[in-house]
């Protein structure tokens, strides 16, 4: 071989993408540099990404080891491992180490990848905090859990962060991972997905705090613990910063290179200075910077073209996909699902199999794909996406993966068939399980239909017990009845869904929510398979209704799932401003109050003052920034909110009664008052209104009432569902009792059966005529057991609902930020 | 015409709650930041193009807000009415890095809207 004077090349960063820059080059033209190799840290390359398994013990090492010392040797590399490159001197090109060694280069490679951020909050530089980027890292993990360390806290739910708390609790740590944003891994997976990831390692003893803001790190010479800033702290041996990377570009900076977050490169990987190319995390290509290794391997080829003397190759950016590497968990994750004018979701639940799948269109193209529980499709998917496929051909099955059409599909659980639910029932096979409640398959079903000349759901379901139990599968039922009939079915019988984002109607979603203890949004929407991603403006207020009502006491209310009104606790008007109304008991007020009401009006002058139907007084044209002040000063008078925006009981109505009336039997304003201290706070599928009058004038038009109560002189006769408005109903007798406290206690159970069985935004009136009068003094009036029962339940469920929202607003500052700008420029 | 956008920090991803929407005040109106389930970040003029309801109070979902007032659904990027409804609300560029939100402000943009 000719001898020729070989060009001097300095790699500074013996990571991923320096190493594999190498590689591509000696590919091209092994023998073109004398190449030098700087590394800071103390290993030959290795790679990075697998410093997951090692801390979860799935690896060791030299496992992971990508090019050991005789790689080097074999190839001529002189290697640094442990020297830090402290200068670069463009003009002499010489780069020189923290060690005071220089070496000379006709072309520099920068490959410094990326730095881990450690937020500066107080207490961040203690020993026993850490990050989560480098062998030296790992063993500084390892040596703290094999040190007896009890507690970890992560701070940072993204990759990084679930990885490290995984591999520290592998080890034995109690973990708590520590994330800002609502939805852990959020870059990655939508709300839908990270529910269900947060499911899985809470399953697995990792507790995961979401909306999380750290305050401080605290410890005194060693963390002890992390405060956040709503006051909670979590005990911590070791604190594992996982918040995100910067490029570093410390060097590139200081040597005068055009550096902006990262330093920039041309579709070449070249820097502001020809003779200094850059690769890997370190770099910004066309405003992007990365954080993955794919685009690595890409740059690296086009970098090794330019060193070998090639031209015509160029880095034209990266689209990136996520798999969390996490031995049992499977997601994926591609593209963007932030959604857009013609963007439109498929989605894919399989509650059985704990499948959730979401694909982003744009047009026709592949904008995003999310996939928990089957990631087998993801490679497909992200190809498309890659490459701008047209899917409209395959759009109908697309969700279904690659392998739809043949044996890929076959089992069970295809309720969410939503994309194309009748072609994914007819591919079933016969043998194929319909019903999972009573072992149902899909063969005896159609057999059924076909030979006993079934036409409707309940037939199927009398014949052959499919969608008899739980109803779960009743959309895969009617999808059969349709298939095995073809026009000849009308599903017109069936009861219309709840709304589109599901095909279950209200009463399969109630009972199934107490029947498989649903007590979350996101987990109804897993486990009935739930259409959209999350919901609509239809379904969600209705969930939230649902697993109050199940659920007392425990479920905690999902505020973002209310209309603004119950979110605000003020009636939104046409103008954006609110209106006010407090509770005045049995329609009684008194000087103090009415007092406490001028003074308001005054100080913020509030332009309308009205008495409203239901005897109290409405204050309107309040500026919202206003409300929790406005309730203050109220509630320093005694008043409390009056609930008239709310799905809950509105006003008790009253007559005078006996302590006035010359015709009065009993005492209703007393009555009245009582009822309503009762009842107040409770939230109901629609407004509530109640009236007492004192005899049977009735005065307070209590038989157009939800509940009504007429006196008369030997006792009470209690109305049920009327209503006032556009339709108007008369109240249908449902019974007459003695005393006060029956009143009360079938009042209580009159409403606790109306929350726990009508459909959401069901008045009274359509819910009792749909269930029959009948059914209802069934309930109420002949069972008493169930009616002590219901009353009971309803008892318990006031216990957690009783509290002024007003107080909490005005002075407590819950949900402080629903009333002021975020911000206010110019 | 071309203008230049100024970019001004409004505030943190974490003031906002998921799935929710707070207010951004200016000279020339109001405008809405979201913040979605997924935790994206969308900016649109508080001022639905149906009867000028205040969007910022809406539900959200996915990435369209309900107008609390008529139910009309709009789309967050783009500001449009979706469905059988037309008409659009505006909206604004947002920047978000390490969770701090810059919302880009063509000062004419928002003048016109008025
Ligand atoms: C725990 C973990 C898990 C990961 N999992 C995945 C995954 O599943 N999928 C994925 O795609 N990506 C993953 N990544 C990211 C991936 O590892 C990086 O994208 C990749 O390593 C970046 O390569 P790089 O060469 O740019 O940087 P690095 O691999 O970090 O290499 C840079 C090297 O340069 C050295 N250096 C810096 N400055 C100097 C200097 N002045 N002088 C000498 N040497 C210097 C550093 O010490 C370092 O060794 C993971 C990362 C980590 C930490
Ligand atoms: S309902 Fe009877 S008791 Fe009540 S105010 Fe009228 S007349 Fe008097
Ligand atoms: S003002 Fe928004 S829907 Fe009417």
């Amino acid at each position: 071989m000719m001898a020729r004077t070989r060009e001097r090349l300095v790699v500074v960063g013996n990571g991923m993408a320096g190493i594999r820059t190498v590689e591509e080059l000696l590919k091209r033209d092994p023998d073109r540099y004398d190449i030098t190799v700087f590394g800071a840290e103390p290993h030959v390359n290795y790679n990075r990404i697998m410093l997951s398994p090692v801390l979860a013990g799935e690896k060791t090492f030299d496992q992971i080891v990508l090019n050991d010392r005789s790689w080097y040797e074999r190839n001529g590399i002189t290697l640094l491992t442990g020297e830090k490159v402290e200068t670069i001197d463009r003009e002499a090109r010489t780069v020189t180490s923290v060690g005071g060694r220089t070496v000379g280069y006709d072309r520099l490679l920068l490959a410094t990848g990326s730095d881990p951020f450690i937020i500066p909050v107080p207490g961040h530089g203690l020993p026993g905090v850490v990050t989560f980027r480098d062998m030296f890292d790992v063993e500084a993990m390892l040596r703290k859990a094999a040190d007896g360390g009890r507690h970890a806290v992560v701070i940072g739910g993204g990759l990084l962060g679930l990885e490290a708390a995984n591999g520290l609790a592998v080890n034995g740590m109690k973990v708590t991972v520590i994330h800002l944003m609502g939805t852990i891994m959020e870059r990655q997976l939508d709300e839908a997905a990270g529910f269900l990831l947060q499911r899985e390692l809470e399953d697995r003893g990792i507790d995961v705090m979401t909306n999380a803001d750290t305050k401080a790190v605290l410890g005194d010479g060693h963390v002890t613990g992390v405060l956040l800033k709503d006051g909670r702290e979590i005990p911590a041996d070791l604190v594992v910063m996982a918040v995100g990377i910067r490029p570093s570009t410390g060097l590139a900076k200081a040597a005068g290179l055009a550096v902006e977050r990262g330093v920039v490169v041309d579709d070449h990987m070249a820097t502001s200075d020809p003779a200094i190319l850059a690769v890997g995390e370190c770099v910004q290509h066309r405003g992007a910077t990365y954080g993955l290794v794919a685009p690595l391997w890409e740059m690296a080829r086009v970098c090794a073209d330019q060193l070998a003397g090639r031209r015509d190759s160029a880095y034209a950016g990266s689209v990136t996909s996520t798999k969390l590497k996490v031995t049992g968990i499977d997601v994926f994750s591609a593209g963007d699902f932030g959604g857009g004018k013609d963007c439109e979701d498929i989605v894919f639940r399989d509650a059985a199999r704990g499948v959730y799948k979401r694909i982003v269109l744009k047009g026709d193209r592949i904008a995003g794909a999310v996939l928990y529980g089957d990631t087998k499709d993801g490679a497909w998917y992200f190809q498309m996406l890659r490459e701008a496929e047209n899917v409209a051909p395959l759009r109908e099955t697309l969700i279904f993966g690659q392998g739809f059409g043949g044996q890929g599909f076959g089992g069970q659980g295809f309720g969410g068939a939503a994309a194309n639910p009748k072609a994914a029932v007819a591919a079933l096979s016969d043998g194929a399980e319909i019903c999972g409640c009573n072992g149902v398959c899909k063969g005896a079903i159609t057999r059924a239909i076909a030979d006993k000349g079934l036409t409707t759901l309940d037939d199927v379901r009398s014949h052959t017990k499919a969608s008899a139990s739980c109803g779960s599968c009743t959309g895969l039922v009617e999808q059969l009845l349709e298939l095995t009939l073809g026009d000849g079915y009308q599903a017109a019988a069936a009861a219309k869904p709840l709304c589109k984002c599901t095909h279950h109607p209200h009463d399969d979603v109630r009972r199934l929510i107490v029947a498989g203890e649903l007590k979350s949004i996101p987990a109804v929407m897993q486990a009935l398979e739930w259409k959209t991603a999350n919901g609509c403006h239809v379904c969600r207020p209705a969930l939230n209704y649902y697993l109050l009502a199940a659920w007392p006491g425990e479920y905690r209310d999902d505020y973002q799932s209310r209309f603004v009104n119950e979110r605000v606790h003020a009636n939104i008007q046409k103008d954006g401003t609110y209106s006010v109304v407090p509770r005045m008991w049995g329609g009684l007020t008194s000087a103090k109050e009415l007092r406490a009401i001028a003074d308001v009006v005054d100080k913020f002058a509030i332009p309308t003052v009205k008495v409203t139907g239901g005897q109290r007084i409405d204050l309107f044209g309040v500026k919202k920034e206003d409300l929790p002040a406005v309730w203050r000063d109220l509630n320093d008078a005694g008043m409390v909110s009056g609930h008239a925006y709310a799905k809950g009981l509105r006003t008790v109505k009253t007559c005078v009664g006996s302590e006035w009336c010359r015709f009065g039997t009993q005492d209703s304003t007393g009555m009245g008052v009582k009822l309503e201290r009762m009842t107040w706070g409770t939230w109901t599928p629609h407004k509530v209104k109640l009236a007492v009058s004192g005899c049977p004038r009735n005065c307070a038009e209590a038989t157009i009432k939800d509940f009504g109560v007429v006196a008369v002189d030997s006792g009470w006769e209690l109305y049920v569902a009327g209503n006032g408005g556009m339709k108007v109903r008369e109240c249908d007798f449902l019974t007459k009792v003695e005393t006060e406290e029956q009143v009360l206690e079938y009042c209580g159970a009159f409403l606790q059966l109306y929350r726990e069985e009508a459909r959401y935004l069901d008045r009274t009136a359509p819910w009792v005529e749909r269930v029959g009068l009948d059914y209802v003094k069934r309930r109420v009036v002949e069972d008493g057991e169930g009616r002590r029962a219901l009353f009971a339940r309803f008892q318990f469920s006031q216990m957690f609902s009783q509290t002024d929202p007003w107080e909490e607003r005005a002075s407590r500052g819950i949900d402080s930020h629903e009333f002021a700008p975020l911000a206010t420029v110019g | 015409m071309k203008e230049d956008i100024t970019w001004i920090e409004v505030g943190r991803v974490a003031d906002i709650p998921p799935a929710g929407a707070r207010v951004v005040k200016t000279k020339h109106g109001d405008v809405a930041v979201f913040r979605t389930a997924d935790d994206d970040v969308f900016a649109v003029r508080d001022r639905c193009p149906h009867a000028g309801g205040p969007l910022s109070q809406g539900i959200v979902h996915g990435a369209r807000v309900t107008c609390p007032l008529h139910n009309w659904v709009i789309d967050l990027a783009s500001g449009e009415a979706t469905g059988p409804d037309e008409g659009c609300a505006g909206t604004f560029p947002v920047q978000v890095e390490d969770g701090l939100i810059r919302l880009g402000l063509r000062l004419g943009q928002l003048a016109a809207a008025s």
